[in-house]
């Protein structure tokens, strides 16, 4: 696979005489590749007699191809050479092993989400549903309403945080606060659901279910995210910039309001757009403080609430008696979910390529 | 319109570091004046303690009087935007602003400072401020083009237009020709003998014969050693100074047998 | 020319300048704004005090599970440190060499298209996981978990009896590893970035092999900044809550069996499962262990960003 490009060390013909025990000797390109063929051919052939499945197969066969472009390679090339394409199967098999997960992952979602992703899904509630039918219509919505709220709260504080770490702060207080945006991007997202659920349960009595409780929890976890990707856009901006601007007679404040944020507004529409993606699937502080409801409500500020990670979480765990229609809508709501987070990321990536301020050059 | 700018006993620091010290000085106005001076003597600090610029570094301030037609812009009660308003300044490195059209960039002084400005007085002063920078004629029929799409130097004189559409009374220039090509280097060196009817100017050069070229005066900066702060050697009519310097160290510097 | 470098008595250049109306209501709001992150920090820990409180001074036997509050916490961190190590354990490694794959072996050209697809895997959410967990994983692990404990049952690891549905301690252990595999390969693939093509070239130049090469200039100086890669990924996995609340079937205490379907649950994952049902005492129990969970990933985290940090310094000087 990747054997081609070899490091530029003496080999064959070209190099000096060998020293010491090492051989001279190479293997040719092709030979790595006719042992992972032979080792396919032979776990193809024991398949019928050992009962294998898929993964025994694909396991044997890396091993197999493994040990024997080792043993090849240290009987012609050398031990040391041996060792260098051992790890060059390892590290390669790593990269595969990682991307089982994510294939069989996509696969799964979308083959089961597939099934109920249809009008009735994005059109209707819950509402005296029991069984088949009915959709996330209002968990989608809550959804929206909770994330446009944690933004329109995490935006300012990020980005006004953001400026002062990179335009005013000096000292102790940018180390602190540097240091503990570091710290709250660690915080878990049920540690920030619990605070604010104490936050609210204090003044307004205990059991409190509010979207607008979500969206504070949300909010600490999107405003260090926030903090983190402005703060590096921020620094990029050529402080000749600014420099030409208060040659220009220009205050600081408009300054920063007028050149700094407009060259790196790509770059903060990103940073935003990631930090939504971030946190639009977060299910654990929704479901300790919006709780879940069959019905529609789109009011932040009164009762519970629905989201889409949460309706998915009690479509699978509570589905109801017969299961298969719940888990279907859960299964859809999953592959909803991952479509919202995959489309901003995509956004995102649009976004920094066309709003990028144009050099010409 | 120009001014003429009284430097006395002027010390100035980055921190507790004295980068130049006891810094004497008349600027002459409607006259080029030129700063030479090996790398690292405090040429360019000066010039940007002139409007207040360094300010912008941490740290940085200074001691002394710098007086601009009887006003001291040190003053208690001076606003250093106020000052920047007066003494505009061009950068080593042309700096238009990215994200605005060639128009926008010379009109940034008014837009950014919110002066309230009908589109026919904003039309002339873009044209004037253009005209005034030698770069009318180049740009006319692409004023709402990006500013970053010109070649170095024509961006250089758009940086120029931007500076002297806020009609400053003085324009400093830190090294405005060290990052360009010859040809462009002589179109900004003409266009600097024809500002020099409007403004005070003030500029900073590594290039030996421009300060001959271009200047009336010419202030020869040098420092003693490493951590030693820069001072003010000589400052004298310019042919005095390339024909027959007060001071050794300057002879030796122009003579290229510096160090 | 006989200047000498002096500190001034007192500086009268600062505190004499002007400021706009404009710049100081701009500067203060931007000051405030900093200043919020550090109230809110506190917040949470004091709001989190102040419900937990309750639960500190009540009786043992008020709390659930009557054995008071540490026998009531002590498995969850118990669970909550196991699942993350497995995770730690499984996915450094695995981290690294992609990371190696990625910078050093991957075509050039295709280097960038496979770091977006390692980075695909922390866009997924964790309730996508679970479900991922759940349904695929877990009953492919399960003939896996019956071959351990037929051939290696001695350990107590695997004493069994191996699950038959397969959600155990190990597949959450697994599961939280493919999550947390994201974050430490990207900071190991930044540092490894960072390694000075001089002294890669100066290896090869020595005449190492690739291998060689890695071992010598690219981990030695890397060392730091997987380190701290790995204890961020720690981090999360302590306090990754839906994959584990879904994926992993509770009952019983600290036990060391992997494969069972007795296990230790995790300190998140139980706030998520009992919090909708609970009331009273039981919330200030839970807001209890979720203080403990905050301090656990608090402590970690300062001791992963100071490793990361100084490793950033360090670079930085080069």
């Amino acid at each position: 696979m990747t054997q081609t490009s070899t490091a530029p060390v003496a080999s064959g013909s070209s190099a000096p005489p060998p020293r010491g025990r090492e051989r001279a000797g190479r293997l040719a390109r092709w030979v790595p590749w006719a042992c992972f063929a032979g080792a396919a051919v032979l776990v193809g052939l024991l398949w019928p007699v050992l009962d294998l499945n898929i993964a025994l197969v694909v396991l044997y066969t890396v091993v197999l191809g493994t040990l024997a472009v080792y043993a090849l390679a240290r009987a012609v090339e050398g031990p040391r050479r041996a060792t260098d394409r051992l790890v060059t199967c390892l590290v390669v098999s790593a990269f595969g092993v990682a991307m089982v997960p994510l294939f069989s992952l996509v696969w799964e979602v979308v083959s089961r989400g597939i099934e109920r992703l249809d009008v009735e899904f994005f059109s209707y509630s819950l509402v005296g549903i029991i069984g088949e039918g009915g959709g996330a219509y209002h968990a989608i919505l809550g959804t929206l309403v909770i994330t446009a709220l944690t933004t329109l709260i995490s935006v300012p504080i990020g980005l006004m945080t953001a400026i002062f770490l990179v335009e005013y702060a000096t000292g102790r207080l940018k180390r602190a606060i540097t240091f503990l945006v570091d710290v709250m991007t660690g915080i878990p997202s049920i540690v920030a659901g619990l605070f604010a659920y104490a936050l609210f349960a204090l003044f307004l009595g205990p059991g409190i279910r509010l979207g607008i409780i979500g969206a504070v929890a949300l909010s600490v976890l999107m405003i260090p995210v926030v903090v983190r990707s402005a703060e590096e856009v921020l620094k990029l901006v050529p402080n000749e910039l600014r420099e030409a601007s208060y040659a220009l007679g220009v205050p600081k404040w408009r300054t920063i309001v007028k050149v700094v944020i407009p060259t790196a507004i790509a770059g903060l529409g990103t940073g935003v757009t990631l930090a939504i993606a971030r946190v639009v699937g977060e299910t654990a502080p929704l479901l300790i403080t919006l709780g879940i409801t069959n019905a529609t409500n789109l009011d932040p500020f009164e009762g519970r609430m629905a989201t889409l990670p949460v309706f998915a979480y009690y479509q699978l765990t509570q589905p109801g008696v017969p299961p298969e229609f719940a888990t279907d809508r859960a299964w859809t709501a999953a592959l909803v979910l991952i479509m919202l987070v995959m489309g901003l990321n995509v956004v995102a990536r649009l976004i920094s390529r066309f709003f990028a301020p144009k050099t010409g050059r | 319109m120009a001014k003429r700018i009284d430097v006395s006993d002027l010390d100035i620091y980055y921190g507790n570091f004295l980068a130049v010290e006891g810094v004497n000085v008349s600027i002459e106005p409607r006259s080029i004046t030129a700063l030479i001076g090996p790398s690292g003597c405090g040429k360019s600090t000066f010039l940007r303690s002139l409007n207040r610029m360094h300010e912008v570094i941490p740290g940085a301030r200074v001691e002394g009087k710098v007086v601009m037609d009887g006003v001291d812009l040190y003053g208690s009660d001076v606003d250093p935007v106020d000052v920047r308003r007066q003494v505009g300044m061009v950068f080593q490195r042309p700096n238009p602003f990215p994200t605005m059209s060639i128009y926008d960039n010379v009109a940034a002084g008014m837009r950014l400072n919110s002066k309230k400005m009908r589109k026919s007085e904003l039309d002339d002063l873009v044209e004037r401020s253009l005209r005034g920078a030698n770069l009318w004629n180049e740009v006319k029929d692409r004023l709402d083009r990006p500013g970053a799409g010109l070649s170095g130097g024509q961006q250089q004189r758009l940086c120029i237009a931007r500076a002297i559409a806020v009609e400053p009374d003085v324009l400093l220039m830190d090294e405005p020709c060290s990052a360009l090509d010859p040809i462009s280097t002589l179109a900004i060196e003409d266009l600097m003998t024809e500002l020099k009817e409007r403004f005070t100017i003030v500029i900073v050069t590594h290039n030996m014969q421009q300060a001959a070229r271009v200047s009336e005066q010419t202030g020869f900066f040098n420092l003693s050693g490493v951590g030693q702060p820069g001072r003010l050697i000589e400052f004298n009519p310019t042919e005095k100074i390339f024909s027959n310097p007060d001071q050794k160290a300057t002879e030796d510097y122009i003579s290229g047998r510096f160090g | 020319m006989s200047s000498t470098r002096t500190t001034p008595p007192s500086p009268p250049g600062t505190g004499r300048s002007v400021r706009r109306p404009g710049d100081r209501v701009f500067a203060g709001t931007a000051k405030g704004a900093g200043i919020l992150i550090l109230v809110i920090l506190a917040g949470v820990t004091a709001f989190l005090l102040v419900e937990a409180f309750p639960a500190l001074i009540a009786p043992a036997e008020e709390i659930p599970g009557d054995g008071g509050l540490v026998s009531y916490i002590a498995p969850l961190v118990f669970g909550t440190l196991l699942a993350a190590v497995i995770a730690l354990l499984v996915a450094t490694p695995l981290a690294v060499a992609i990371a190696l794959f990625i910078g050093y072996y991957a075509p050039r050209r295709l280097a960038q298209v496979l770091g977006y697809l390692v980075d695909l895997l922390a866009a997924i959410p964790s309730i996508v996981y679970g479900f991922w967990g759940i349904f695929w994983l877990a009953p492919k692990l399960v003939p896996l978990y019956e071959w351990l404990e037929r051939n290696l049952g001695f350990i107590p690891l695997f004493a069994g009896p191996a699950s038959t549905t397969g959600r155990t301690m190990l597949t959450v252990g697994l599961v939280l590893a493919v999550m947390i595999l994201p974050i430490i390969s990207a900071i190991s693939r930044e540092v490894f970035l960072q390694v000075p093509s001089l002294h890669r070239e100066a290896a090869l130049a020595l005449g190492a092999t690739r291998w060689e090469m890695i071992r010598m200039a690219v981990f030695p100086y890397g060392r730091s900044g997987v380190v701290g890669g790995a204890m961020l990924g720690l981090g999360r996995a302590l306090g990754e809550t839906m994959a584990v609340a879904i994926v992993l079937s509770v009952s019983g205490g600290i036990t060391f069996n992997l494969i069972s379907s007795g296990n230790p649950s995790t300190i998140a994952a139980n706030i998520a499962l009992e919090f909708p049902e609970s009331s009273g005492l039981d919330i200030n129990t839970l807001i209890a262990s979720g203080l403990a969970l905050f301090v656990i990933t608090f402590a970690v985290n300062m001791l992963a960003r100071a490793i990361v940090n100084r490793r950033a310094d360090f670079s930085g000087a080069n």
